[in-house]
């Protein structure tokens, strides 16, 4: 960044700058911005762990030794070790066929890829319970099959792959498409195999924005409400995932033991955040497109 | 290889042929970027590919190093057709225009990776892998770098970097993609110089691409002209100079003057005076008298073929380049020595003393 | 000697890539399965219903009530969050101060906190009794039940998407242009104005898009804060919901579709946006 937006404190010593606002409007925005986010954003965040400690330490810890807290937490890990790693894999294939060829239809291919990100949570549980559910298109298939899908853990992980669906490929086209295929020909001259180069030149090129993206994914995945919610049937013990047991607690009024399993998820958010950042500031130019030279 | 060949001024010029692009057409979309193309390569020799950006130049050589397929026509290596050859059999050293280093990986790592990819059978041990980069890092001048990264060295030295890559899989011909295009002018030249030391030192077939007409002059054996996908002429430095066969490549290597002109009977009249230029066989009529700017000389009365008033002159290098404006409102530029200056709007004759007129 | 020939019209560009069949196939059997399949599901369905059985669903008092909650709310929501997302992009690009990483951070709260969590916060922050609503409420403002409360939502889920649209853009902005209006006599206010205002235009509309989308399909971070009462503060996610337990199919298709096809045409302005955007600025 350039000199002219240095600290404020440095600006004073020269001329005003004809490139910024003056030292009071500055300040002025600046309280605005951080009393808007304090506000909105960290109010709630504070308020989570505040709940949850409201009864002391030990009513917070006591929201985790039930059978169904622990049900809860086994099946969110669950969910989120299927439908990640499936993103994963599928955000890798798409984004090399998109970003390393030229073929017809690419961007009707990209905003299909993106279309989960513009379909309500709850409209994308419906749309699985309409295949799979008991009136759905496959519902008495499944029946004569004495397969369930909806209410069950099925539906749960095919609900949870559908919110999360672009979230590595949308990170890894644009990225794999500024990387462009100089480096991968060069491999092949050099007599490398379709494969080795994948392996040596272009994983190597992707690893940060793949971490990113994953992080991300991952995070949604655990964090998945609507669309869970309208799949799960919401039996303890059995279809629960966190968020939907803060839900069910929160709505028995056990106010505690709601905010403390959130708390959980808010300390997920929280991780999510802080390694989000980190790899931000020391990776920026890997991990998204276009960023190189800011 | 270092020290492999020596006396190759032979092989320079009667060297027998290593690639033969025959019949070559390639488009793209709908635009043809090569039409019916073929060229010799002899081995051992430095060859350069000269022709304007979009002259398919480039598209060519990435067509002989199995990156893009032809539409039509063959490559043959030496003996062998290689026109469906996979990319990774053809033994190419290909060097892009940007280099494409691997960025994750030491200056060592990059050069050694043509040989780590290889299968285990065919794989040099590990001691003599090292060996090899060694050496290769001595030919290029850059022996304590093993391990840096390319973000960490100058452009110059990650052309050099990636030059040592492309050779140590001992590739059958070496191609660069405008090799010097992305470095500053005086980088440049240096290189220039030492790549020329290089080939000299390991007699590798080399083709490069280039659209700096001084680059390819000063550097290869031969040189190929291209335009708009076709071959417009193949020879020697001396021979696409002195013998151009169209204009086209008479204005791609410098700055020329085009002046009216009538031949008739091999000969060339301009404004009814005869000239020096000789008209090919045959051609009669109105045509195009082409001339470089030091082929005109300042002259008086009926030893000038043309008038003019000057309209301004600038020195350079030791000579003068004066601009004059020709009654019909063209403008042309003479180069003279710089003893005489003229006045702007002082009236001068000039002699055409040499030139080219091609059929049309 | 063959005459050149005339280029077809290819579905792939020949390329010494390897790996293309398998990655697309892979992709469109993965994108057919997860996604378009279930989509045709219900599209099938609401075609099923027909547009006077939509139409019959859609203005039925209490769906009509819930979708002109749904999209008035988040309307309100979404320009209030594109004004302070500029503000909060500009403030974090153009100047320093301690923490600014940290406040940079924070923005992306809402898109990492799961919005069951947020929802339940928020309803914690803004009942009667809470640390805010205690406030609002002291100002005779009720916020938690009402549709108030929808668009504090609203409001939080969408700021991210106003901020990151814009904040690029600032980032890039050539200060040489600037330097260039003041050089030509302009003043501060003037420049930013007329100078630098105008490019930005595009990106905050596109926030502006992005966080109205996001606004009415959110379900999990208000349906705990509304106190969804029919015909006052009742949303059209939940009430795709209660139509499911109930078995009502045929409504629930009927919401999503309209849904959808709002989401469809936001999505379409936002295209038209960053088409003409490409056309008068060069970029997006």
């Amino acid at each position: 960044m350039s000199e002219t937006f240095a600290p404020a404190t440095l600006a004073e010593a020269r001329p005003a700058s004809v490139v910024t606002e003056g030292l009071w409007v500055r300040g002025l925005l600046i309280a605005v911005a951080i009393l808007f986010l304090a506000l909105f954003l960290v109010l709630p965040l504070v308020t989570v762990f505040a709940q949850a400690l409201a009864k002391g330490f030990g009513a917070y810890l006591a929201a985790f030794t039930e059978a169904d807290a622990h049900a809860a937490i086994r099946l969110t890990l669950l969910t989120a070790a299927i439908a990640v790693p499936f993103n994963l894999v599928f955000g890798i294939m798409a984004s090399w066929a998109i970003a390393k060829f030229e073929f017809w239809g690419k961007n009707l291919l990209v905003t299909l890829i993106d279309l989960p990100f513009s379909v309500s949570p709850v409209v994308s549980g419906l749309i699985y319970v309409l295949v799979f559910g008991a009136q759905g298109l496959l519902g008495p298939w499944l029946l004569a099959h004495d397969l369930q899908v909806i209410f069950a853990v099925p539906g749960i992980v095919l609900a949870t792959i559908f919110v999360t669906f672009p979230f590595v490929a949308r990170q890894l086209i644009p990225l794999m498409q500024e990387q462009g295929t100089a480096e991968e020909e060069a491999a092949l001259t050099l007599g490398a195999s379709g494969w080795h180069a994948f392996r040596t030149v272009t994983l190597p090129n992707i690893r940060w924005g793949l971490l990113y993206s994953v992080l991300l994914c991952n995070a949604r995945a655990m964090g998945e409400f609507g669309a869970v919610s309208v799949v799960s049937g919401h039996i303890r013990g059995l279809t629960n995932t966190l968020p939907l047991h803060v839900e069910i607690l929160y709505n028995e009024y056990n106010f505690v033991a709601a905010f403390a399993v959130a708390s959980l998820l808010a300390g997920l958010a929280l991780v999510t955040l802080l390694v989000k950042s980190l790899l931000e500031w020391r990776y920026a130019d890997e991990i998204k497109a276009g960023a190189r030279g800011h | 290889m270092p020290g492999a060949t020596e006396g190759r001024a032979s092989e320079r010029t009667g060297g027998s042929t290593a690639i033969r692009v025959e019949n070559l057409s390639k488009t793209f979309d709908t635009a043809a970027v090569l039409h019916d193309f073929s060229l010799d390569v002899r081995a051992g020799e430095l060859l350069a590919l000269l022709g304007p950006s979009g002259s398919g130049k480039t598209t060519l050589l990435r067509i002989i190093a199995g990156l893009d397929f032809p539409d039509d026509g063959r490559i043959v290596f030496g003996a062998e057709d290689a026109t469906r050859l996979p990319v990774q059999q053809r033994a190419v050293g290909f060097v892009f225009q940007h280099y494409a280093l691997f960025k994750h990986m030491s200056v060592a790592e990059n050069i050694a990776y043509g040989l780590n990819a290889r299968k285990r059978s065919e794989r040099p041990a590990k001691a003599e892998i090292k060996r090899r980069v060694g050496d290769l890092l001595d030919l290029i001048k850059l022996s304590g770098f093993a391990d840096r990264y390319p973000s960490q060295l100058s452009g110059g030295q990650r052309q050099r970097i990636a030059l040592a890559r492309a050779l140590a899989v001992e590739p059958r011909v070496l191609l660069l993609d405008e090799p010097f295009g992305a470095l500053d002018a005086q980088v440049r030249k240096d290189l220039r110089r030492w790549l020329r030391e290089i080939h000299d030192r390991t007699g590798q077939t080399t083709i490069f691409v280039t659209h700096d007409q001084d680059e390819a002059l000063e550097l290869s054996d031969r040189v190929a002209v291209l335009d708009k996908g076709r071959l417009e002429q193949v020879g020697t430095p001396d021979e696409v100079q002195e013998a151009p066969v169209s204009a086209t490549v008479l204005k791609f290597l410098g700055d020329t003057i085009e002046v009216e002109a009538i031949a008739q009977g091999g000969e060339v009249r301009v404004d009814g005076r005869l000239t020096p230029v000789r008209a090919p066989g045959g051609l009669v009529g109105p045509v195009k008298l082409y001339a470089r700017p030091w082929q005109l000389q300042f002259a008086e009365g009926d030893g000038a073929h043309l008038q003019g008033l000057v309209r301004s002159s600038y020195r350079t290098q030791g000579r003068q380049r004066i601009e004059v404006d020709r009654p019909e409102g063209k403008t042309v530029v003479v180069e003279a020595a710089d003893t005489h200056r003229f006045a702007a709007g002082s009236p001068v004759g000039l002699r055409i003393t040499g030139g080219h007129v091609f059929p049309n | 000697m063959a005459p050149p020939k005339r280029a077809k019209r290819r579905f792939l560009r020949p390329s010494v890539i390897p790996g293309f069949g398998l990655a697309f196939g892979y992709t469109l059997t993965c994108l057919g399965l997860i996604v378009l399949l279930p989509l045709a599901a219900l599209v099938t369905r609401a075609s099923g219903l027909g547009l006077s059985g939509i139409w019959e669903v859609a203005t039925d008092p209490r769906v009509a009530s819930a979708l002109r909650v749904s999209f008035g709310v988040s309307l309100l929501a979404a320009l209030t969050a594109s004004v302070f997302g500029f503000l909060i992009a500009w403030v974090l690009t153009r100047y320093r101060f301690p923490g600014r990483k940290i406040v940079d951070a924070v923005v992306d709260l809402p898109f990492a906190l799961p919005t069951a969590v947020a929802g339940i916060a928020l309803a914690a922050l803004y009942a009667p009794n809470g640390l805010v609503g205690a406030q609002l409420a002291r100002l005779g403002i009720e916020a938690a039940y009402t549709p108030v409360g929808i668009y504090i939502a609203m409001v939080f889920i969408g700021l991210p998407f106003a901020v990151r649209t814009v904040q690029p853009l600032i980032a890039e902005i050539d200060k040489e242009i600037e330097e260039a209006s003041a050089t030509l006599g302009a003043g501060r206010v003037h420049t930013l104005v007329r100078v630098v205002l105008p490019p930005l235009i595009p990106a905050a509309l596109t926030g502006f898009a992005l966080a109205f989308a996001r606004g009415v399909g959110e379900y999990g971070s208000i349906i705990f804060i509304a106190g969804n009462l029919p015909y006052v503060s009742e949303i059209a996610p939940l009430l795709i919901v209660i139509k499911l337990s109930e078995y009502d199919y045929g409504g629930a298709c009927a919401i999503a579709t309209i849904m959808l096809g709002i989401s469809f045409l936001t999505l379409l302005a936002i295209n038209l946006i960053q088409a003409w955007s490409r056309r008068r600025f060069g970029y997006v």
